[in-house]
Formats: C-alpha cells, structure tokens, sequence
C-alpha cells in the first residue's frame, strides 16, 4: 500500500512550469510514484481527486495556496520527497531578484515600461484567465490565451467583447499564432509569405505552417482562434474576424482554414463567409471528405493535404529514398502485429486516425474522431493516443515541453509483446523542448536491441531553434524512421500493420 | 459582464485630477502660530490625536500619556493624576488632527495652546497644520508627559514658536517644493530621514533668524539643528496641504489620508468625505535598538505616513540608501524594488520629485485602492517603532502595511455610493 | 488598433504567465514585456467582482 502525503503552503505561487519541473524532479525519486505541486484552485484540486493525489489537508487548501502532494512506497520516502521539494521550491531564483530584472505586477504598469504594447499573451492559470484578458481588451489590446479549463460561456462573452471593440481574441487555449513573422507561444520559425492560416488547432497549424515552409513558401500571418471556435455556442466569432482581416490584408494572397468538423450551422456561416471572400482557400476540417464547399475553396481531409493545395497541388515527398514497408516489418518481433502512436499534438492524433480509419483499420484513441471508439471498448485495435489529453497532463507539463511522459511510455510499448510499430510526432520551434529528438533517442535500448519500428515525423523548420535537419538526424541516428510528414509516419505505420496482419 | 465604461471612465478622470492636483501643489512654509490662531475652530478642551478617531478606553500607553501631557500643559488639569481621570471621564473632547487640516507624529498632540508649523499651498489656498518637532527621547509624540516635556512645549510655544514664525515671515514663507526636490537627491526619504532638509532649512532660516529672534537664539539655532528630524514636521504639513485638494473629487478612489492612532490604521479615500476606513495597526518590522525586543513595541501609530500618499516615505525609499538599512529593509536593490512596486498602486509619478537611483523616475504618486486590492500590493510606509510604555521614546524603525481590510472597506463604500453591486 | 491594422505593425508583447513565452520573444527581437503575475490577492469574490467592475 503506497503513502500519501499533502503538505499546504498558505500564500505561495509560482508559475506552473516552473512547479511541473520541481514535481518532475521530486517524482523521479527512487521509492516515489507520483509528486504534484500545484496551487490550490478549483480546477487543479479536482485534477489531483481524479489522479488520487489529494488528501483532507490539500482539500483544504485555497486558490493562493501551493499543495505539494507526494504518493510513495511508503510514509518515510513521501516525507523525505517533501523535504525535496520544499528545498527545491526555496532554491532562489538565480538572476530575478536584482533589481534589473525587475518585472511589473500588473498589466497597467506593463504597458507603462511598453508603451504602443498591441498583444497581451495570457498563460495564466484557467480560473484567472477570463479576468486578465477582459482588463487587456478594456485596454484595447488584442489577446492570445493559451490558458485552458476556460468555460465556453466565458469565452463566448470575451469573443464578444472583443468583437465590438474590433480586436482578436484568440483562445482560450490557443497554443499557436505567427503575427507578421512574430511567433507566438508554441510556433516555428517560417517564412513570410503569401499564406494566410486561421487555425482552430495550435499543432494543426504547426504542422501546416511547417509543411509549407520546408516545400518552399511562407506564411503571412497565422491567427489561432482557439479549439472551441466553430462549436455552435461559440459560431466561429473569430474565425469570421479572422477572415475579415486576411481579406483585408494585402500580404495574404490565399487562406488556410483549419479545424475539427464544425457543427453544421456554424459550417454554414463560415463557408459563407468564404463564399464572399474574395481570396482561394484551402480548408482541411480535420477528417471530413464530404462536405460541400464553394467555388474559391478546395476541401481536404487531412493536413498534408491541406498544405500540398496551399502549394498549388505540389508534392510533398521524402527527400530521400523512402523506407521500405516490407524492409521494416521484418524487423518487428515475432507475434508483433500493432501500432502503439504516442502523439504529443492532438491534432497529428487525429490526423493520423483519419488515416487509419480510411486505411480500414480497427484504429482506438483516447481523444477519437468519428467512427473511432475507445481503447477500452476495442482491446486488439491499434491505439493511437493524444498524450496532450487532461487526463495525462495532471501536474505534468504539456508533452512538448517536457517529453518524460511519452519517454516513459515509449518502454512500455517496446517492452508490450504485442507492439510492432510506435508512431511518434517530434514538434519543436519556440515553446518546445530544447532537444526532443535527443532525449527520446536517450531514452531507447540500441535499435538491435528493439523487436518495434519507431516512426516519426519532426513538425517545424530548419530556422526554429533546435533545427529540423538536426532532429531528423539524431533520430536517424538512432534507428528511428523519420517521414516527411506526419501524414506520411500514419501511412508508412499502416502499410507495415497490414504487412503483419 | 461589461463594466459600466462610463463609471469607469469616470473613475480614471477623477483619479487623473488628484493626480493633477498633488503635482500642482506650491507648498509655502508661511508662519509658526499657536495652534488656536492656526486653526480657529479648534474647541477648548479639545485634544487633537493621530490617526481616526479614537476613544479613551481604546488608547494604547504612549498616546494616554501623552493625553495626560497635554491636559497638563493646557492647565486643565494640576497633576498628571488628575488629567488621567478627567481624560478617561469624558470631560476631554478627543478628536483626529485630520479633521482640522492638520497632522501630528507619533500620538500627535495638539492643543489650542502649542506652537504649530503652517504650510500654505498656494496653487489652492488651502493650509495646513502639525506641531514642531520636540527633538528625541523624552518627548510628548512618544507618550512623554513629565515636567521636562511640557516646558519645553512651553518654552517651544512661547519662544522658538515665534522667533521661527518671525524669521520664516521675514523671509515671505519659504517654499517647499524645491527643498523637497533637493532632499531626495540628497538622500533623504522624508520620513525615516529628513538629516538633508534639516540641515536645508537650518540654511534658509538662519539669516532671519538672527534678525528676528528677540531672545534665546543659539538655544533656538542648536534646538533645529541638533534634530535631524526636525523637517519631518514640515514634511507632513507640507504633505496634508499638497493632498488636501484632492480630497473631495467625486468618482476618485485616490486615498487622501493615511493616518494610525496606535490601535487602529485609518484611510480616507477622496471621493468618500469623512468617512474613515480602519483596521488593526500593525507592528512594524525592522531594526531595534539594542536591549529592546518586539515585545517592547507599540502597533503602529502617528499622522507621518500623510508623506506616503504624495509619493515620499517608503515610496521614495530608492531615494535613500541610508534608510534601507535602518529600517531593516536590507539592499539598496531592495529600497528600488520598494519604489518600484509602488508604481504599481500609484496614479503616475511626480517628475518633480525624482529618484537618482532609479534613472530619475517620479515618486510614485496617488494611491488607488483599485489596484492596491488588484495588485495586492500594499502602501509600504517607513516608520519609527515607539516603546510601548508611554514617554520612553524610540526603540527602532521598521517598514509596516496598512491592514488590507481598510481598502476593501473604502472600496465597498464606493461601490455602494455609485450602486455598483 | 484594427486587426488589419494590428497585421501590418510591429508586434509588442505583454506576456501575463509563463515565463518561457517571453524569453522566446526575447529570443526573436520582439519588444515584450513580462508581468510577474500572481493570483489576486483578495479572497473575497465580491470585492474582486466589485473590481472587475470599476475597472482594475
């Protein structure tokens, strides 16, 4: 029977990458399972229920309180866990507190210091979200909100706001934007060009945006409008802006929609909207092949796709000799039939479901689109998972930022008799890890020593900071398969499934 | 769930004209009267205190000492035995110095019969009061109350009152907005420490002095300049008049006055009248002086902190190196992270007032509860830490808070003056 | 400033969370400023509704 411990501290924050980290840390202590630091708000007291991590004394906590949870073999490890954290939560800061380092408390002395400010990028946590994005469109500034756990009501009342006073409100939980070359939270180094993107998908836009860059073109602007956008509560409130000012831009020469199906009605206002746009679109509601579009636009099912006619109906292919399916189902183990796809974007997890589904295969996911079930309900289905899911986030930061989770994970699935195939997506650009590509190879027995294939795509461009040239490299290195696109890991995965079915 | 733009609207105007108000403040030094031609009004057997309003029975030590001081001073009691019982049998009229226009430090007593500084803000025509410094130790501000403290009151009102009123009226008044100016370049803070202005005034008043004084005056001369916080009195009176204008600008949420009582903090917001929003003093944090111990300390008490809402005291910290570490603030870092975060609950700088160490910024000026409460960022006021047996005088200085409860309370007020619910 | 407008303008950042977003910026010569945001002091929801509503 494992311990539990929570110890409150009363008035503490910080923010909650730097909490993840210290619970990173403290989670990797032998004789440890699970360790969260997290402040006590509503949201993140239930996280922890849900993840058994909460006792009476977190319970108890408030919104302007820190919880250190702590779940071990046993009560003496827990305590000493404790104290590691507690040590690592005193550790000064190293260079903040001199006085050049000095930062604002408040968004009204902030733009004192930055006057002609135009932006407010809010990554505050869910509950205080709302509040400090209504103070920044009060003071006129447009607002990226990464901040999820927002509820839609909130969001449709901000989007409204935002609407009249003629400002974009992208999110919440917008992970992505490009505004004239400036990347925004989670976004890569491209070109500027003529490709205007509206993405209702942070890493729908990524791999897009990424596609486009390395075949040759550029983006002018890429404006997220948050995944909720096009639900019928929302009606695609800032999709319509989103059009609107690419219409009016003279630097956009096309658009690129992107999004999960929309709700029929709001699918109705939108393509309408284009329909009078004036400018070619290329819209890719992710895994939809039916749907009737109007004369200027061209739908697509996928994202590569979606690129390929944003690049005039060019190819994207492998720059070399691409892998052979029958060369790399000879080297899964004997028994071995399955694919395991280990996704750190939700939307290459769909995408590559869409893939699967149209391949005719029984294909499960923890975040499914249509006509894909559940794992549970589908035990000898091939299983891609949305690693980005809640359910795997409590207390962690998201996997693109810090890859421990599916590195865990990835041994699982090449120890499980039954994996032929992981399916890997590998994003960087600014927000991501520093070395994804490094650390998954670190973590991986010698490629003799492996009875699975890995297959991988890198989503981002030869510019970002950690090079995309590089990350392939060290990949390949290490014996895993790299494809062009994400779109062409699913397949290269569904062609070597069939030859071991 | 959109605010009301226009209340909102209205609220920043009215803020901007206290601001505006504060920065055009020409604060003269124009005369040292007895407080009962100062300040006409003032009712016989009435005792001025610091901070809101208190009653006898929730005084702390130092202040009914210093009651009973100036009921004997007054004559209106023989002994300090007597003056205590007729001060706790409410035959004595306690009021705030506020409600006068004037301040007093510490237990800040004033009677119609002790000699008071007058500053005139010309810009307004408005005055303001607060009695001359007694110097250190054994004095009335800490609860002082023996023999020696009230003659030298005496002596104070009858002589250095008006040879100081006489040379400052020789001199047409002396104006206090540049003296201020120069201070802060020269390291003083204005409350902790005023060694700069003091010595600037001993300066501008010397000369008069020496043509006007009909008796006593090396003794005078050697009474200003052997107290290096003799300004601090002028400092505050200068302070009430330059801030007094703002009060009263319906819609604002600028606090006009913060003010202790050694038991009660109070604040009064602009746009709210005389309403006085209190909660617990606090005990100050800092250095104490040898053989003395937290216990031995009072809450938090005197009118001094007036400096503070035009932007000097605490918020001017960076100012003073020197201060820091006497109040136990620690780094010249830490004196700029002081200021710098007052920039956060202030209305804007004064650019007439600037802090050399912080590339001349303007002291943050104009407290706003709206952002003390959305910031959590609480007033930062330097102070001096009292003995909590009346008449033993300073035992340290420290750095203290308002309780926050005071801004929730105005900020309710407000709301409900302008139906916000 | 209109979105379109906003298109064409340099883009000044005024990062309220995550530290990294700044630095990112930084890191690409875009002006940002970075608010060392804390929840709101005040417990009591009617006073922070109260400020919601007069502005703060």
């Amino acid at each position: 029977m494992s311990a539990l411990i929570n110890q409150v501290r009363r008035a503490f924050y910080m923010d909650s990458v730097a909490l993840m980290r210290i619970s990173r840390s403290v989670g990797a202590l032998p004789g440890v399972a699970t360790a969260a630091l997290m402040i006590g708000s509503a949201t993140n007291k239930k996280l922890m229920q849900d993840a058994g991590l909460l006792s009476d004394e977190g319970a108890a906590a408030g919104a302007n309180d820190l919880i250190l949870a702590v779940r071990a073999d046993d009560p003496g490890t827990a305590a000493a866990a404790l104290d590691e954290a507690r040590k690592l939560l005193d550790k000064p800061a190293t260079s903040d507190r001199n006085g050049e380092e000095w930062h604002p408390k408040s968004l009204d002395t902030a733009l004192r210091q930055l006057p002609g400010a135009n932006v407010a990028l809010i990554s505050v946590p869910g509950e205080f979200a709302a509040a400090e994005a209504r103070r920044a469109l009060h003071r006129q500034l447009h607002v990226m909100m990464f901040s999820d756990n927002v509820s839609i009501a909130e969001e449709v009342a901000l989007k409204q706001e935002a609407k009249q006073r003629g400002l974009l409100m992208m999110g919440p939980d917008c992970g992505t934007a490009i505004l004239g070359g400036t990347p925004l939270a989670f976004a890569n180094v491209v070109p500027r060009g003529e490709i205007g993107i509206i993405a209702a998908s942070g890493t729908g836009l990524q791999e897009v945006s990424c596609l486009i860059a390395r075949n040759g073109k550029g983006v002018s602007h890429a404006i997220g409008v948050g995944g909720r956008d096009l639900k019928a509560e929302v009606g695609g409130i800032m999709t319509l802006m989103a059009i609107d000012a690419l219409e009016a831009d003279a630097s956009t020469a096309q658009i690129v929609l992107i999004s999960k199906p929309p709700e029929p009605s709001v699918a109705k206002l939108v393509l309408d909207r284009v329909a009078g746009c004036g400018k070619p679109f290329s819209i890719c509601f992710i895994g939809a092949d039916d749907m009737h579009v109007p004369a200027n636009a061209g739908l697509s099912a996928d994202l590569r796709s979606t690129a390929e006619r944003a690049l005039a109906g060019r190819r994207i292919a492998s720059s070399g000799a691409p892998a052979s399916a029958a060369e790399l189902a000879s080297r899964a183990g004997p028994g071995r039939t399955k694919v395991c796809g280990l996704f750190s974007g939700g939307t290459m997890c769909a995408e590559a479901q869409v893939f699967f589904r149209r391949a005719g295969m029984v294909v499960a996911s923890n975040a499914p689109i249509p006509g894909v079930g559940k794992p549970a309900a589908a035990p000898d289905a091939h299983v891609l998972l949305d690693l980005g899911d809640d359910a795997y986030t409590v207390g962690r930061p998201h996997p693109m930022i810090d890859p421990t989770l599916r590195n865990d994970m990835l041994g699982g699935a090449l120890t499980d008799g039954r994996t032929a195939v992981i399916l890997l997506d590998v994003v960087i650009g600014y927000g991501a890890h520093d070395d994804p590509a490094g650390e998954l190879i670190a973590h991986l027995p010698p490629a003799k020593a492996r009875q699975a294939i890995l297959i991988a795509s890198v989503c981002g461009t030869q510019e970002d900071p950690q090079s995309y040239s590089r990350q392939v490299q060290v990949l390949q290195e290490g014996g895993v398969v790299v494809a062009p696109s994400n779109a062409h890991a699913a397949e290269l995965a569904i062609e070597v499934a069939r030859r071991l079915a | 769930m959109a605010p009301a733009a226009s209340l909102v609207d209205k609220i920043a105007a009215a803020n901007q004209e206290a601001h505006r108000r504060v920065l055009a403040g020409d604060p003269v030094l124009v005369d040292v009267l007895l407080a009962r031609e100062a300040m006409p009004g003032l009712p016989d057997r009435t005792v001025l205190h610091a901070g809101p309003p208190i009653t006898w029975d929730r005084m702390c030590g130092p202040m009914r000492g210093a009651v009973a001081g100036a009921v004997v001073f007054e004559g209106w009691a023989s002994n300090l035995e007597v003056a205590t019982r007729l001060a706790a049998s409410g035959e004595i009229k306690f009021e705030p110095n506020h409600h006068y226009d004037a301040v007093g430090p510490m237990t800040g007593m004033t009677t119609r019969n002790m000699a008071v500084l007058v500053v005139e803000n010309r810009t307004f025509g408005n005055r303001s009061f607060c009695t001359v410094n007694e110097g250190m130790g054994n004095v009335m501000r800490f609860g002082g109350n023996d023999q020696e403290v009230v003659d030298r009151l005496r002596w104070m009102a009858s002589v250095a009152g008006p040879a100081l009123g006489a040379a400052i009226r020789n001199r047409k008044g002396v104006p206090l907005r540049n003296v201020i100016a120069r201070g802060l370049s020269m390291g003083d803070e204005m409350h902790m420490r005023n060694a700069a202005c003091s010595s600037l005034m001993v300066r501008e008043l010397a000369a008069d002095l020496a043509e006007t004084a009909e008796r006593d005056l090396g003794r005078i001369l050697r009474f200003i300049s052997g107290n290096d916080m003799f300004f601090l009195n002028i400092v505050m009176a200068m302070a009430k008049s330059v801030i007094a204008p703002a009060h009263g600008i319906p819609y604002s949420t600028v606090v006009t006055t913060m003010a202790r009582n050694g038991t009660d903090f109070g604040i009064r917001l602009s746009s709210t009248g005389d309403a006085w929003f209190t909660g617990p003093a606090q005990m100050a944090r800092g250095l104490l002086f040898a053989g003395f111990t937290e216990a031995d300390g009072n809450p938090d008490i005197g009118d001094s902190c007036i400096t503070e809402t035009i932007g000097l005291g605490g918020f001017a910290m960076a100012a003073s190196p020197a201060v820091v570490g006497f109040v136990g603030a620690g780094t010249l870092a830490d004196a700029i992270g002081y200021s710098r975060r007052m920039t956060e609950i202030t209305i804007g700088p004064n650019p007439e007032w600037t802090l050399p160490t912080l590339n001349m910024m303007g002291v943050p000026t104009g407290i706003d509860i709206r952002k003390v409460l959305a910031t959590g960022i609480l007033p930062v006021i330097n102070t001096a830490i009292t003995n909590k047996l009346p008449g033993r005088g300073q035992i340290g200085a420290g750095i203290v808070h308002p309780p926050l409860v005071c801004f929730e309370q105005a900020l309710l007020q407000f709301a409900d003056v302008h139906g916000v619910h | 400033m209109e979105i379109h407008k906003l298109l064409q303008a340099e883009i000044r950042v005024v990062n309220i969370g995550l530290r990294a977003f700044a630095r990112d910026l930084e890191r690409c010569k875009t002006s940002v400023v970075h608010v060392d945001w804390a929840p709101p002091a005040v417990s009591n929801p009617r006073i922070a509704a109260l400020l919601a509503k007069l502005g703060a």
